[in-house]
């Protein structure tokens, strides 16, 4: 019995952290100021992506935010703040040391988009289609509708 | 004394900021007059504005890296690659309506490209030159 509670104890907050990239895929409600404010340089990735302690490093260096400034007032950060935190993967990690948690080192990304998987290459990536990780819409065709089903899912063709 | 203290709240209501609809001309405007307190012949421009808007600044990145050298075209993010509708306000109505987002986005991409904040003039040669490119 010990030993069960043990293994469950280990095994939920990576289920947890995991979640969010379920093999299925799923569609996420966004909040619209959210939306608005975030969804305006990048696709509004959904909260359930990180951990709360990933997006309250990032929302107190919006000034210094992957190379550009995303300063927003201070009232509408925390507002936005509050949301992400209270949406947030349940799990811990990715590790909260590190000063700019990306989504796509967390485990769950990594799983779903590893080599090989659905076509995926290093080529595709880099490709004018696609261009970085962060434009989620080159294959998720509803991302900036916080859609990530997976027959939404469609991989440019010689990108 | 509830009385006094309505009447100074009623006072200080018009002074309270409204977010009402403008237009870039009258951003245009407000800056041009800002600068002219100091250069009473200052003149928005808009040649002055578009080499501003190409020029390069502190990392490789201009105005025009994200907005193309048509800002009647849609741009592209330079990280993200997101798609930027067209910031000319001939080709996008949206542009240059409200003054909050107008001076988060001067805040913002200013300090991107140039390192620092953009000054009244810059401001209003840019807005002039915007106003200037038709679709």
């Amino acid at each position: 019995m010990k030993s069960i509670t043990y293994l469950l104890l280990t095994i939920l907050p990576i289920l947890a952290s995991d979640a969010a990239f379920a093999e299925e895929g799923r569609r996420y409600v966004l909040n619209k100021d959210y939306r608005d404010e975030c969804g305006s340089c990048h696709v509004p990735y959904p909260p359930q992506m990180l951990p709360a302690r990933s997006w309250n490093v990032l929302m107190t260096g919006l000034d210094k935010h992957f190379g550009s400034d995303a300063s927003l007032d201070p009232a509408k950060a925390r507002q936005i703040g509050t949301y992400l935190a209270s949406n947030a993967a349940r799990s811990d990690r990715p590790d909260a040391s590190r000063t700019a948690p990306r989504i796509t080192e967390t485990p769950g990304f990594r799983r779903e988009h590893r080599d090989g998987h659905d076509g995926l290459t290093a080529a595709l990536w880099r490709s004018p289609a696609v261009k970085t990780p962060a434009n989620c819409g080159a294959c998720h065709t509803q991302a900036a509708e916080g859609s990530y089903r997976e027959n939404e899912i469609r991989i440019p063709r010689n990108p | 004394m509830n009385n006094l203290f309505l009447l100074i709240l009623a006072a200080g209501l018009p002074l309270a900021p409204v977010a009402s609809a403008e237009t870039a001309t009258d951003f245009q405007s407000r800056y041009q007059a800002e600068v002219r307190q100091s250069d009473p012949n200052f003149e928005g421009s808009p040649q002055r504005g578009r080499q501003f808007f190409q020029r390069v600044g502190v990392k490789d990145w201009s105005c025009s890296t994200c907005h193309t050298e048509n800002p009647a075209a849609v741009g592209k993010h330079a990280v993200t690659a997101k798609p930027i509708d067209p910031l000319a306000p001939a080709a996008n109505g949206q542009r240059f309506t409200r003054a909050d987002k107008v001076e988060k986005w001067f805040k913002r991409n200013c300090n991107d490209v140039l390192g620092r904040s953009c000054s009244t003039q810059e401001k209003s040669d840019v807005l002039a030159y915007l106003i200037a490119v038709k679709p």
